[in-house]
């Protein structure tokens, strides 16, 4: 129960923070997207060139650091990798692939349904199916290999990483892109968004708070204390919505989001399905970077390349609604995450 | 007795086979985890199955024991 309090009181602490955030000049129900943001930092150095969504968001930065800071003072930083990586890398690309599909990672996603957007609603359901087919494998013996005990340096290195960006978003030297108009050109100050990021990774690292985790361990082993995480940042961002008088509900013509319920709804799945496969959601993966798990490093750098690729080649939708390469990128990913489960999958796991 | 070795496992797997483990209904069972998240998520799971809990600590590994 105690547990449970903590995060309860964690996540009511990011469903603020993300509003805030909005209130101060965030896109809307976009406090925080760790699959947007990661999207935006691509464009910001350059991988891809959709001008509208391009920065190096810090709040990135702050979840990373703000756990690895954490971890460090209560010594669980622990450089640790091995455990099939190039695995880890297509789950993160296609686990993009799909949130881009709907506009937003599962953390989004709650922040949406708490500003009102019901397309998220449908968003929902897919991840829930999705972790439904996780599970399934999960009970069959899925498994990704064990992790081993790494250097320091390999463990420093997103985190290190993290630094320069934070460097060239402060510097903003010419050859980085900073969106003159679109989602990418709305954002709170650098120094607000750090700190925002900061507190919340080391609420996230403190908490273990997973979006993916709270469905999946009701459905595993009836234990609700990351679900209450999940519904305190709904609870949390609901209220200072209503109050700032953000919360608009409704279907049609929400910030950053498309109307295609079904499409919301398969890009969700393979996020949810390619979540579990990860062992967590993409904030998650933010955050088990920071402390050391370089297993979860390489996930980042899947999502990131994954994002870099939606805008590439067409893949991520846009309020008009999904395109049809993403539709098919989509599909692509669930087939690819299903060969991995299955691969992966045997009776006494090792 | 039941002793499952969960070094290196990530996320749900520990507690995945600490459940497979105590749905025989053993009065003890150890298990060993080399991260403080795979121990709290041990423990938890061992004390909701109505088990009592302790833990030594070795390096980074935790020996986790769950009794009746």
């Amino acid at each position: 129960m105690k547990n449970k309090g903590k995060v309860i009181g964690a996540g009511l602490l990011i469903g603020i923070a993300a509003v805030i955030l909005v209130y101060q000049g965030n896109p809307a129900n976009m406090g925080f997207c760790i699959a947007c943001f990661i999207r935006d930092t691509a464009g910001a150095v350059g991988i891809h060139r959709a001008d509208t969504v391009q920065y190096i968001r810090p709040e990135i930065i702050g979840l990373i650091l703000g756990a690895f800071i954490l971890a460090f003072l209560r010594k669980e930083f622990q450089p640790k990798g091995g455990s099939s990586p190039m695995t880890r890398f297509v789950l993160g690309f296609f686990v993009m692939i799909g949130a881009l599909m709907f506009l937003g990672c599962p953390l989004r996603m709650v922040l949406r349904i708490g500003g009102g957007d019901w397309n998220a609603i449908l968003g929902l359901v897919g991840f829930v199916i999705g972790i439904v087919i996780g599970v399934v494998f999960l009970k069959q013996g899925y498994s990704l290999r064990r992790t081993y005990t790494l250097p320091m340096i390999e463990g420093l290195a997103l985190p290190i990483t993290q630094v320069i960006l934070l460097v060239l978003v402060m510097a903003a030297p010419a050859f980085i892109f900073f969106s003159e108009s679109g989602p990418g050109s709305m954002r709170a100050p650098i120094f607000l968004t750090l700190i925002v990021g900061l507190v919340v990774g080391m609420a996230a690292q403190y908490t273990r708070l997973c979006m993916a985790g709270g469905i999946r361990d009701v459905l595993l082993f009836k234990d609700w204390t990351l679900l209450a995480g999940f519904i305190a940042i709904f609870v949390g961002a609901l209220v200072l919505n209503m109050i700032f008088g953000f919360f608009h509900p409704g279907f049609a013509e929400q910030p950053v989001a498309h109307t295609d319920g079904l499409w919301n709804m398969i890009g969700m799945v393979s996020v949810g399905f390619g979540s579990v496969l990860l062992g967590g959601c993409p904030m998650r993966q933010l955050i088990l970077a920071g402390e050391g798990n370089t297993d979860s490093a390489i996930t980042v750098v899947g999502l990131f390349v994954g994002g870099a690729f939606a805008h590439n080649f067409g893949l991520a939708s846009s309020p008009k609604g999904p395109t049809a390469n993403g539709q098919i990128a989509v599909i692509i990913g669930i087939i690819v995450m299903a060969v991995i489960a299955v691969m992966n999958t045997k009776k006494s796991a090792t | 007795m039941e002793a499952i070795d969960a070094r290196g496992l990530s996320c749900p797997q520990p507690v995945i086979l600490l459940k497979q483990a105590l749905d025989k209904k053993p009065a003890e069972c150890r298990i060993l985890v080399d991260n403080r998240t795979a121990l709290e998520n041990t423990t938890r799971y061992a004390e909701n199955a109505g088990y009592h809990t302790s833990y030594t600590q070795e390096k980074s590994d935790f020996l986790l024991v769950a009794s009746k």
